[in-house]
């Protein structure tokens, strides 16, 4: 276990290693010039120089790479070009309201998933059936900005329910929230009817059977639990999925979060937000997925760690 | 069993089993709509979709509501609605063969590669994959679209480096198991160069696989077309996109929503439409998924 676990981090720096690399690379390549957003149009070519060598921008990229990374590993993520505040205190003030809407999505996602998936597998093949497996074919194949504007429209501007955006109360989070939450309902749906219907037809919901337990208690008592866990061991890997979206949700609901932070960013090429965000991105989707590795011997005890 | 004859992957018969399934069928007719109305856009459309029509807005100036002498309204500009969707469903068809196929293509070749010669070759390539996968996708593909001068081609293509993860993987752990069968050493017994083992033996019995992720990729593709779009920063107008009609009128949203609310419909239907045919396929096409459900 501990070798194990040893070994997955190990592989975890490196895959961030990458991550930081490539992103890089191609923040470092691509034509956006970044002195230009600082400077400003009327700036004269000396001024341009001037920045360029302050922030060390006129420097080879293995220089540039090696300093950023050094800085890195002390915690320091860099200065952002424009706000002139570090990075990481921005990326640090932002992700709480980022958190908060995943935890409130993530919550969305497998009540409505679950639910979905569980009549789903009790009436199977019969219209309620399908009517779920159609509709969540659909929520997999709605883009954010239209479920949001959707929601937006009905609960915000028809009904007014709901602020049509920003944050700080229970009201402003709801809209959100039930935007990935229906967005990320039919994955979990999908998942938990098939792995119901496998609890099923195991011997053991038989024999509850055999013994004349009532239907409600078998459903609940017996073939639930064990149902339900292999759909949770995916919450890990449903995390990688939310921080992959969250741009266009947060923009759309002007959500202070980290996905609006590197929305701004990218469109003033303000390199050392862009990268921040990034990289802080693809940690949460690597711990994400090695919590799913890590859980999956727990629930299912043939699952060895390799 | 099924391994004696290359050539048959896809059965026959296949065709007919989709045919069968009504929710294929529901697919397949949307998509049916949408290509040709992408096809004949220009016989079809009523007006050019680029027109801004003076009788297109309200004495006002706000845009006119579906119904009446435009079909489906008129946007922000006075151009007709129903015209820019047709124009605009070539846009994501363009976007989603293109896009698609030059990610399957990546996928393929990078999964076959890695899952045939093993070795150190093979090792970097999963581990670059494994790497896209840590990804933020959306994030990175932004960043390009962000950072490049958008244009079609260029969407198509940031779409294509972002999405062929997917695809090199299931690519390669079917190639890696295929690689250890039988008849593979068989043929290598036999004297059959590596080219012809990967060509005439490996690679058919990919294509059911390569089918399905290549119809349930194109709407993946969709989705993020239009997502680019509606930030603005993919297809640029006055080039049509679903996307960037959402886009160019969200702040009308309140008052104008059909102009938010029919293209994102047709997106949805568009991705709706393969993914159900891409499932569908899969049913019909793996035989280790027949009679699951």
């Amino acid at each position: 276990m501990a070798a194990y676990l040893i070994r997955r981090l190990v592989q975890a720096v490196l895959i961030l290693l990458g991550v930081s690399f490539i992103t890089f690379f191609l923040l470092y390549v691509l034509p956006a010039d970044p002195v230009r957003q600082i400077a400003g149009r009327s700036a004269t070519a000396q001024t341009v120089e001037n920045i360029r060598e302050q922030l060390g921008l006129d420097k080879p990229f293995v220089v540039q790479y090696a300093r950023y990374l050094g800085a890195l590993v002390q915690g320091d993520m860099g200065r952002s070009y424009l706000q002139k505040t570090e990075v990481a205190e921005l990326i640090l003030s932002r992700l709480p309201a980022t958190l908060l809407l995943m935890v409130a999505a993530i919550v969305c996602e497998l009540v409505l998933g679950l639910t979905m998936g569980i009549i789903a597998a009790l009436w199977r093949g019969r219209a309620v059936d399908q009517t779920l497996m159609i509709t969540s074919f659909v929520t997999v194949s709605a883009p954010q900005f239209v479920v949001s504007l959707l929601l937006l429209y009905v609960f915000a501007v028809k009904l007014g329910w709901f602020p049509i955006g920003g944050y700080g109360t229970f009201a402003h989070l709801v809209l959100p929230a039930v935007t990935l939450g229906i967005l990320g309902s039919g994955w979990y749906s999908r998942m938990m009817r098939s792995s119901m219907i496998d609890v099923l037809r195991a011997d053991y919901i038989r024999t509850a059977r055999a013994k004349g337990l009532s239907r409600a208690r078998i459903v609940l008592r017996h073939a639930l639990p064990n149902a339900i866990l292999p759909v949770i061991a995916m919450i890990g890997i449903d995390i990688g999925v939310f921080m992959g979206g969250i741009v266009v949700v947060e923009s759309v609901f002007g959500w202070p979060g980290i996905g609006q932070l590197a929305w701004q960013a990218i469109q003033r090429v303000d390199i050392p937000i862009i990268m921040g965000v990034t990289l802080v991105s693809a940690c949460a989707i690597v711990l994400g997925n090695l919590l799913a590795d890590l859980i999956a011997p727990f629930i299912d005890p043939r699952i060895r760690l390799r | 069993m099924t391994d004696l004859s290359a050539a048959d992957a896809p059965p026959q018969g296949a065709m007919a089993r989709l045919l069968r399934r009504k929710m294929a069928l529901f697919g397949l007719a949307i998509i049916a709509l949408v290509v040709s109305g992408a096809v004949f856009a220009p016989l079809i459309a009523p007006f050019d979709p680029n027109d801004q029509m003076f009788d297109g807005l309200t004495l006002e100036g706000a845009p006119m509501p579906p119904g009446g002498q435009f079909l489906m309204g008129t946007d922000l500009l006075g151009r007709d609605l129903f015209s820019r969707l047709l124009y605009g469903a070539q846009t994501s068809l363009i976007i989603g063969v293109v896009a698609n196929g030059l990610a399957l293509v990546i996928g393929t070749l990078v999964g076959i590669t890695a899952g045939f010669f093993r070795g150190w070759i093979g090792g970097i390539l999963m581990r670059f994959t494994d790497l896209m996968m840590a990804f933020p996708a959306l994030l990175l593909a932004i960043c390009l679209a962000a950072i490049f001068q958008p244009s079609l081609w260029i969407v198509a293509l940031v779409i294509a480096l972002v999405n062929w993860v997917q695809t090199a993987r299931v690519i390669y752990t079917e190639t890696s198991s295929l690689a250890t069968r039988d008849f593979i050493a068989a043929e290598r017994t036999l004297g059959a160069s590596t080219g012809r083992i990967l060509f005439r033996h490996i690679l058919p019995h990919l294509l059911p696989t390569i089918i399905v992720w290549g119809t349930l990729g194109i709407s993946t593709t969709v989705l993020l077309e239009a997502t680019l779009s509606f930030l603005g920063i993919g297809v640029q107008p006055p080039t049509a996109s679903w996307g960037n009609i959402i886009f160019e009128n969200q702040t009308y949203f309140q008052t104008a929503p059909w102009l938010v609310f029919i293209p994102g419909a047709a997106i949805i239907l568009l991705a709706l439409a393969f993914n159900l045919v891409g499932d569908a396929l899969r049913d019909v096409l793996d035989p280790t998924q027949r009679g699951r459900d």
